[in-house]
């Protein structure tokens, strides 16, 4: 698709230049998305870690290795760091840093200095967090007033660290959404754009108009502690569904922010290992614009139990079922991709091809969460619990970990060991639904979640999803281990190792400074794989 | 095990009904999506790294079908999951009200005759209950597995919930909302007597639960209030650790408490705990126990008092 050459004597990767203050200080798109890389990557294992600590405490239904305040605090951790630390940023920023550019056809993106802005905001909330650690909340994740407003514990500075975070993900949607309208090269018409971009386009967008209301959301919790001004606790004259209103406003488009990107990614993936051309580009691109449209209309189905009126009970399950829609059609269009394709079974492709089976789970067992009555009984369950990290870890992770393994020859101009890869596929697919298929069950059984200690009945099935941590676990650490050996001792990869048709393949591994020694002029979609027959299809 | 609690309510079936239909659609729609994954990723599996694939960008006819389909049967399912729903919130004119608070960490129920117990509700089989509920302090949630309803409680609002219990028995009551350190222990059971032992419940005789008896010497009541009001969840009388500490041979003893001081266990010690539980947390326990302030009468504070001191 793209005509342009490189003079190969003036090549420099954007690697090449060493130092702390090269890293802190540059405005380049990929070394930001490193920086991203390399930040949300450590939150994640962090977060993983507390996670297993969690589970090591469930093995059995007594308190035994930690106190129940000690859990509790656990699990708010592990809430806000995956979320708000790794999820958000994740995808988003550090491979939307990376990529947008480069499969536009841009040197970088619309304002380089706002966005290095955008990651030292990053920074600045971790710091804050990390300060709150000194005597971090018990609240969850989700900050429900009126015990976040009472608990004594450092909820201020957590919220405030969150509340921090919030204007990096602001900005860096603002910087992707300008690029996009404004940097694309010639020819680069928007149904031509990978798909990739459509969904990082769709996720700016929810940044941008989300983030601000949990931004003022917390900032009113903040208030409201160190104030006394009643707005959430009934005692002062608030009202606690409020919070809750405002928070999942926020929220629940966030869990869009959090998954689209990875749809983009498996619609990258699967199309080169294929080698077919993406099947309904069209029904795919505007699926990704819908969902995050109607993602601003569902947020009080996490809120069915809380209260709230029979009417908006109904109209809120009605949307949220609305939402399964345009999700069913991705998938549908990511399998007839794989119809009389070339396929091959990269360590890449199996991430996009775990996707899309554990994503389905997530995706169905979001129906029931969505109808009323089965809801009433499921929700704050097990059921959520396993829920969500199928849809979280299922999709987003499994996403995260394919882009991984897809770009890093691009992006490091290295290779890992393939075999190992694959191994440590294995076990994370093996140990994921260990871990969280059980949880299915005992939240039909009425396991409710956040819990300390449980009643024996549940232990069965609370200690073999405990056992399937530590496989899980495992299989991270393989992986982790792999790639990181790869940058180590890898053998050098070459600019196009899949015969990829998408720009950032036509330059070299990894990319020089600014991306492109001539702006390339695109003459076709990225997804021209395969015999075209003699009447154009 | 069974994949599902038993069926002990009127709204369990169905429940359960709405559980079942989209079990079944989503286990057809997830056996057909890996069977055609499965399927596609070993048949078209590379063989040659030349090889030839076909040109196909899409269908429109195939987009038309699989957008269609799914959204009819969602809606089918969205009105299933909403008739049923309604019907779980629209309580029967002749229903038993009975009043439900929720505090950190207990659920106290209050019934029309004045009979007040804690953390064990008791509802008269096949006779619809509607539960006024409210919460002291921060959000909690309500809820039976067995009969397939939960409801948030909310502080200064009153929410209601209903059912009509089917089965004799002991059901569990969860708090399904996270409500602090003692979250997993606001635990509570729901006794569904048949109508002849309801009878005799709601009238006080010896020995059916709840009502004070005033005859009894102090150390007797205190064992009853003991084993009536939940002490028993957390407190043991043969020296084990539970939750809290025993109570066997606490009088008199000294105890060390969580700041580092030392107090002796007297009477005012032991009043004290029970009505201000976290002014005197003891060394290597959690500071979970609820307040029985406003729950146990002095006379009551006294009987526990006196049946704690018998266990030496």
């Amino acid at each position: 698709m793209a005509n342009h050459t490189i003079a190969h004597d003036v090549y420099v990767p954007f690697l090449e230049k060493k130092g702390f203050l090269s890293w802190i200080l540059t405005t380049d798109h990929k070394r930001i998305g490193i920086l991203y890389l390399v930040s949300t990557s450590l939150f994640f294992l962090v977060a993983g870690i507390i996670a297993l600590l969690m589970r090591f405490e469930l093995l059995t239904p007594a308190s035994d290795f930690v106190d129940p305040h000690t859990y509790n605090v656990l699990f708010t951790l592990h809430g806000s760091i995956m979320v708000f630390f790794f999820i958000v940023p994740g995808l988003a920023a550090s491979f939307g840093n990376f990529l947008i550019p480069l499969m536009i056809g841009a040197r970088d993106v619309a304002f380089p200095k706002l966005n290095i802005a955008s990651y030292w905001i990053y920074l600045l909330g971790t710091a804050i967090l990390l300060m709150a650690l000194l005597k971090p909340a018990d609240t969850g994740w989700t900050f429900y007033t009126p015990y976040s407003a009472t608990t004594n514990t450092d909820v201020v500075l957590m919220t405030f660290g969150v509340f921090v975070l919030g204007f990096s993900s602001i900005l860096t949607g603002l910087n992707f959404i300008v690029t996009t309208h404004k940097m694309r090269a010639p020819g680069m018409t928007w149904h031509r754009l990978p798909l990739f971009i459509w969904a990082s386009y769709a996720t700016a967008v929810l940044q941008l108009l989300a983030t601000p209301v949990v931004g003022i959301t917390l900032l009113l919790l903040i208030t409201e502690r160190t104030l006394g001004v009643g707005f959430f606790d009934p005692a002062k004259g608030g009202d606690p569904i409020l919070f809750q209103n405002f928070f999942w406003f926020y929220s629940h488009p966030a869990v869009y922010i959090m998954i689209i990107p990875a749809m983009g990614v498996i619609s990258e993936i699967i199309p080169v290992f294929s080698r077919k051309p993406i099947f309904g580009y069209k029904a795919i691109a505007y699926s990704s614009l819908g969902i995050a449209a109607i993602s601003f209309l569902v947020w009080a189905h996490h809120m069915f139990t809380s209260g709230i009126s029979e009417t908006a009970a109904m109209i809120f399950s009605f949307l949220t079922f609305l939402v399964a829609i345009p999700t069913a059609i991705k998938v549908f269009n990511w399998i007839a991709t794989l119809y009389k394709g070339s396929i091959q079974l990269h360590s890449a492709m199996l991430y996009a091809l775990g996707f899309i089976f554990l994503f389905t789970i997530g995706g169905l067992t979001g129906v029931f969460l969505g109808a009323l009555a089965a809801d009433i009984h499921l929700h704050d369950t097990y059921f959520v619990v396993a829920h969500m990290h199928y849809v979280m870890i299922g999709g987003t992770v499994m996403g995260f970990f394919g882009a991984l393994h897809f770009w890093y020859p691009k992006w490091f101009g290295k290779m890992f060991n393939e075999t190992v890869a694959k191994i440590a596929w294995f076990f994370i697919f093996v140990g994921f639904n260990v871990t969280f298929f059980p949880q299915f069950f005992l939240g039909i059984q009425g396991m409710p979640r956040r819990y300390a200690t449980y009643p024996a009945e549940f232990e069965s099935l609370m200690s073999l999803s405990t056992y399937g941590s530590w496989i899980l676990g495992f299989g991270i650490l393989i992986m982790v281990i792999n790639l990181i050996s790869g940058l180590i001792n890898g053998p050098k990869a070459p600019a196009n190792p899949y015969n990829s048709l998408s720009l950032e393949w036509q330059i070299p591994s990894p990319p020089p400074h600014e991306n492109f020694e001539e702006i390339p002029q695109v003459t076709d979609w990225t997804y021209g794989y395969g015999k075209k027959k003699e009447l154009e299809v | 095990m069974t994949w599902i609690p038993e069926v002990a309510s009127n709204l369990a079936g169905k429940v359960d009904g709405v559980l079942l239909t989209i079990t079944l659609l989503s286990l057809f729609f997830f056996v057909l999506i890996t069977v055609i994954l499965v399927v596609f990723a070993v048949k078209y599996r590379r063989k040659r790294d030349d090889e030839e694939t076909p040109y196909i960008t899409g269908s429109e006819p195939l987009e038309i079908i699989w957008t269609v389909i799914p959204s009819i049967l969602l809606i089918a399912l969205f009105v299933y999951g909403f008739v049923v729903y309604k019907e779980m919130r629209t309580p029967p004119a002749d229903s038993v009200d009975i009043t439900v608070t929720g505090k950190q960490w207990l659920w106290t129920f209050d019934y029309y005759n004045g009979k007040k117990t804690l953390n064990e509700l008791y509802v008269e089989q096949n006779r619809p209950v509607r539960l006024v509920m409210m919460s002291d302090d921060v959000l909690h949630s309500f809820f039976v597995p067995g009969f397939r309803v939960k409801q948030d409680v909310l502080p200064g609002r009153y929410v209601q919930l209903w059912f009509t219990p089917t089965k004799i028995g002991t059901f569990d009551i969860f708090c399904a909302e996270y409500c602090g350190t003692g979250h997993s222990v606001m635990l509570g059971k729901v006794n569904v007597l048949s109508p002849e032992a309801y009878d005799i419940w709601e009238n006080g005789l010896p020995g059916e639960g709840g009502g004070a008896v005033a005859s009894l010497p102090p150390a007797e009541l205190g064992e009853k209030i003991y084993k009536e009001k939940g002490c028993n969840a957390c407190h043991s009388v043969d020296g084990s650790t539970l939750v809290g500490p025993s109570f066997k041979g606490v009088f008199g003893h000294t105890v060390e408490l969580a700041d580092g001081s030392n107090v002796d266990a007297d009477e005012n010690y032991l009043r004290q705990s029970i009505l201000e539980p976290q002014s005197q947390v003891v060394k290597g326990f959690q500071p979970v126990m609820p307040s029985f302030k406003g729950i146990l009468s002095d006379d009551e504070v006294t009987a526990v008092i006196a049946y704690i001191k018998t266990l030496k």
